[in-house]
């Protein structure tokens, strides 16, 4: 499962560059300071964490569904 | 609240009151810190016996985030503040974390004078290419050509090379990698922990506010494009001319070999000349018996 800290995330979408399945998307939907976060598919995630690495705002974090 | 409980693995090492940082959007800082925590997490390193020490810049602000001993000191001189926490208690692992112009310009002699004695440190130079706190100034690492609020019509000098600057110097560990490596990142410091010895660990950074925008790679998604499109490997490196390398980023390990250590060396001395030995001594100070 993928979480992304809406109040963290200032859009810098670097999720969106490194994520090699296209999870990310930039969208429109604006947090609380007026930052189009992400939209993600959960669907196509492979749990590689290198979204983990490359967020620099430490916004997304990725579970184990079990 | 959702958010809380399930925060970011490495949540667990940061002042999480403090956040979000300071840094701008798409900052390679928030990178680098990553992959410090990944690092540590790879070596066999306690994380409570990490001290870190920064000079002044933006990526010197990392330390203040980091839920460990953490020293801001004045600028260019985090190199002698962390000589100074190695030599009173050399069981600790000491990281400092400092930015291009803090160990280059004005930090430059500390810091070939650090890779000359070998002193146990794990320095992540942090190299955006620019003074990116003070308004985008030239750097001694801003490519020739290169825009910047100093630089109208584009900078003319030849830019340092650090890692092959810390390799002239002595360093025992040299290795350089970009943001857009962070899985190479995290085992070069990995790797620099585990050096007895003094480690530079050069990260080129991406610097989207002040870099980008005076170069025409304004978003940080185009900043990394770029340094994929120009990273080559050490071993390409080698069979290009000088002409073909302007421009390019050559990644790797530069140097990976171990000699004696200052504090090592430090203490032979005080073993052959005192009747203290040089444990007994931290003991005294810090647990005062």
């Amino acid at each position: 499962m993928i979480y992304l800290n809406d109040e963290l995330c200032k859009g810098c979408y670097l999720c969106v560059n490194a994520c090699p399945k296209q999870v990310y998307t930039p969208s429109d939907k604006l947090n609380h300071k007026g930052v189009r976060v992400p939209i993600y598919d959960v669907d196509k995630c492979v749990k590689c964490q290198l979204c983990t690495l490359m967020c620099p705002d430490q916004a997304i974090s990725i579970e184990d569904d079990d | 609240m959702q958010k809380q409980e399930h925060p970011h693995k490495f949540m667990k090492y940061l002042r999480s009151e403090r956040l979000p940082h300071i840094f701008c959007p798409g900052c390679g800082n928030g990178i680098v810190m990553n992959t410090i925590f990944n690092a540590i997490e790879m070596s066999d390193k306690d994380f409570d016996n990490i001290s870190m020490v920064s000079g002044i810049g933006c990526s010197s602000r990392i330390p203040g985030y980091v839920k460990c001993d953490s020293l801001h000191t004045t600028h260019g001189r985090a190199l002698a503040f962390a000589t100074g926490l190695k030599i009173a208690n050399s069981q600790q692992d000491v990281i400092v974390v400092t930015g291009d112009g803090d160990a280059t310009s004005i930090g430059g002699n500390h810091l070939i004078h650090a890779a000359r004695r070998n002193i146990d440190l794990t320095v992540i130079c942090v190299n955006n290419d620019i003074y990116g706190m003070t308004g985008g100034q030239i750097s001694p690492t801003s490519p020739e050509g290169s825009y910047a609020t100093t630089a109208p019509y584009g900078s003319t000098d030849k830019p340092f090379n650090i890692s092959e600057v810390a390799k002239a110097a002595g360093a025992t560990y040299v290795a350089k990698y970009t943001t857009a490596q962070p899985v190479q990142v995290s085992m070069a410091i990995k790797d620099g922990l585990q050096n007895k010895g003094f480690s530079l660990i050069e990260v080129i950074s991406a610097c989207p506010t002040y870099y980008g925008r005076k170069n025409k790679i304004k978003t940080p998604t185009d900043m990394m494009n770029w340094f994929k499109q120009n990273t080559i490997t050490l071993q390409q490196a080698e069979n290009m001319s000088d002409e073909e390398l302007v421009g390019k980023i050559v990644t790797g390990v530069y140097i990976n070999k171990p000699r004696k250590e200052f504090v090592e060396s430090l203490d032979d001395l005080i073993d052959k000349y005192s009747d203290i030995k040089s444990e007994e001594n931290i003991k005294k100070a810090y647990m005062s018996d």
